[in-house]
């Protein structure tokens, strides 16, 4: 991971680089506060070893949207992970995921709605025309914990291009794929199943938006949403649904299956906003996984600068 | 076994679940979020003995079996692990800082549940020596110590409540701790009916 984020220095544009500076100060400080107040045995017991898989995906292109934050190591992605389709702790996934998706089976995307080039495709076929690269994120779980994942993937918009949706297509809904034999969480009722998310035409077509198909240079796992997911990395983790079968173009707005849920708890929006408690949570803070305290979040999980025109004048208290 | 021997066992079998978290975290054992599960797990273990705890009298009266010598320790092994917890919340969640712990306490209904039932268990723990009970009385005391019976009610709101969508092991310890507190309400008010009975024949 270290070669590919040298390859890119100098290509950064000054956010990133300020960003970077703060995030050393904060590291800095964390740092102290730790050595002054914990043993080095705890200390030493959080950073845990990582046994980094060779990439698989060759001629990643690599992009600006990438942080240069030091990404969360290939373990901890991927065996602490939400995906209630596999259990609801975040254990489960890891264990139950190992043979999803069913290789002998294809796996079908249907795109539809208010378009008008809607089609179905196997995964393959899907994913083909586009190029892909390597987007470093920082992800930010609703329940107060972060990570920076090196997700392979390519933007939505060129996606939804291809598709052309017409001029009543004002959403994207997500739906994840419905199958409790393969999905072994579907047979308890924990959610309305199957999973729904959905996007605002313009968040969608937003350049940070992408569907990914893998991390750390390799396919997508099973308990990562494979093998193709959202990603919206200004937006709390749930927005960014997991083995998405079909894309669909609509005029109202998708009620996704945690504002059906919770909807005092969970909004359409759900953007990464400190000032914007959780009735559970607390959102001003976060732990970055492999950190021993917490860091402050930022607006937008810190994207403000592509992302904050999409929602001028808007109460985002409101509209959580 | 003489009874200070059998103390002893269970002392030191208590101390298992810590022992289990220390191990876990100096092995890395515990997964990519150790504080979290650190949280959960000293929070699980104090109500677990939150339940044995309860037990003792049920397990007297139905199955006729003393238990009670054993009482005041699984009382105290509560107190020790919602510490261990609270600590950890206190010190790793917030890092002590003040302002923000009373504003998370205002803010956060579990939050502000978990608080007052540590606070509740403060005064039985402080009142658990020989001294403290001939100091309060025996009545007194036991009426003090019904506290308990809010504080296994309250975690299990707390555990209830903070839990984000799947409420199946919360409601696990409901109904345990329902069926725990279930015969004393009976007696209860069996007793009560008793006693009105009484008064009306003695008139
Ligand atoms: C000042 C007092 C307390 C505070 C601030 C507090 C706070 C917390 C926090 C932050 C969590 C973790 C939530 C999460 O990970 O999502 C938690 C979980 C829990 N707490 Fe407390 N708590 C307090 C007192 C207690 C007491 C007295 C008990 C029991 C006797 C208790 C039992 C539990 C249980 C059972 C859990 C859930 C464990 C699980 O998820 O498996 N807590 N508490």
């Amino acid at each position: 991971m270290h070669v590919i984020a040298k390859k890119r220095l100098g290509k950064m544009p000054a956010g990133e680089i300020t960003d970077h500076k703060l995030y050393l100060n904060r590291r800095q400080f964390i740092n102290a506060a730790t050595a002054i107040t914990t043993a080095s045995l705890l200390q030493s017991s959080l950073v845990r070893a990582a046994e980094t898989p060779e990439p698989t995906f060759t001629n990643l292109v690599t992009s600006n949207y990438s942080t240069q934050a030091s990404p969360t190591p290939f373990d901890a992605v991927t065996t602490y992970n939400n995906f209630y389709e596999f259990g609801t702790d975040k254990a489960s996934p890891a264990i139950l995921a190992t043979e999803f998706p069913d290789k002998t089976k294809p796996w079908h995307v249907t795109i539809d709605g208010e378009c008008d080039k809607p089609g179905q495709y196997d995964y393959d076929d899907l994913i083909r025309p586009f190029t892909l690269e390597e987007r470093i994120y920082r992800f930010r779980c609703v329940e107060g914990w972060s990570m920076v994942i090196p997700w392979v993937g390519f933007p939505l918009a060129d996606l939804i291009k291809r598709a052309q949706p017409n001029s009543k297509a004002k959403f994207v809904q997500f739906t994840t794929l419905y199958d409790p034999e393969q999905l072994p969480g579907q047979r308890r009722a924990v959610l309305d199943w199957p999973y729904i998310e959905g996007l605002r035409m313009d968040e969608a077509m937003n350049p940070l938006t992408i569907l990914s198909v893998g991390l750390y240079g390799r396919e997508l796992l099973g308990q990562n949403g494979a093998p193709i997911r959202l990603v919206v990395p200004w937006k709390y983790g749930f927005k960014s649904i997991k083995s998405i079968v079909n894309i669909r173009f609509v005029e109202t707005l998708p009620r996704s299956a945690w504002m059906k849920a919770g909807p005092r708890e969970y909004g359409f929006y759900s953007n990464v906003n400190p000032t914007v408690d959780h009735p559970r949570w607390s959102q001003s803070r976060e732990r970055r996984i492999g950190e021993l305290l917490k860091r402050k979040t930022e607006l937008f999980n810190g994207y403000g600068e592509h992302v904050a025109h999409l929602y001028t004048g808007m109460d985002l208290k409101k509209y959580f | 076994m003489p009874v200070p021997k059998q103390k002893l066992i269970l002392f030191i079998i208590s101390l298992l679940p810590l022992a289990w978290m220390i191990i876990g975290l100096l092995t890395n054992q515990l997964g990519a979020n150790p504080i979290e599960t650190l949280t959960r797990d000293s929070g699980l273990w104090a109500l677990r003995f939150l339940c044995l705890t309860l037990a003792i009298t049920p397990i007297r009266w139905f199955f006729d079996i003393n238990l009670v010598p054993f009482r005041r320790m699984l009382g105290l092994y509560v107190f020790f692990y919602a510490t261990l917890h609270m600590l950890l919340y206190l010190g790793l969640d917030q890092f002590f800082d003040l302002s923000e712990i009373i504003k998370d306490i205002i803010k956060r209904p579990f939050i502000t549940i978990g608080f007052f039932t540590y606070s509740a268990l403060i005064p039985l723990a402080i009142t658990s020596n020989n001294k403290m009970v001939k100091r309060l009385g025996g009545r007194r005391w036991k009426k003090l110590h019904r506290l308990t019976y809010f504080i296994a009610i309250a975690s299990t709101v707390h555990f209830y409540m903070l839990v984000k969508q799947d409420k199946a092991e919360p409601l696990l310890y409901a109904v345990m701790v329902s069926a725990l507190l279930f015969p004393r309400l009976y007696r209860f008010f069996q007793r009560k009916i008793s006693q009105n009975k009484v008064i009306t024949v003695s008139k």
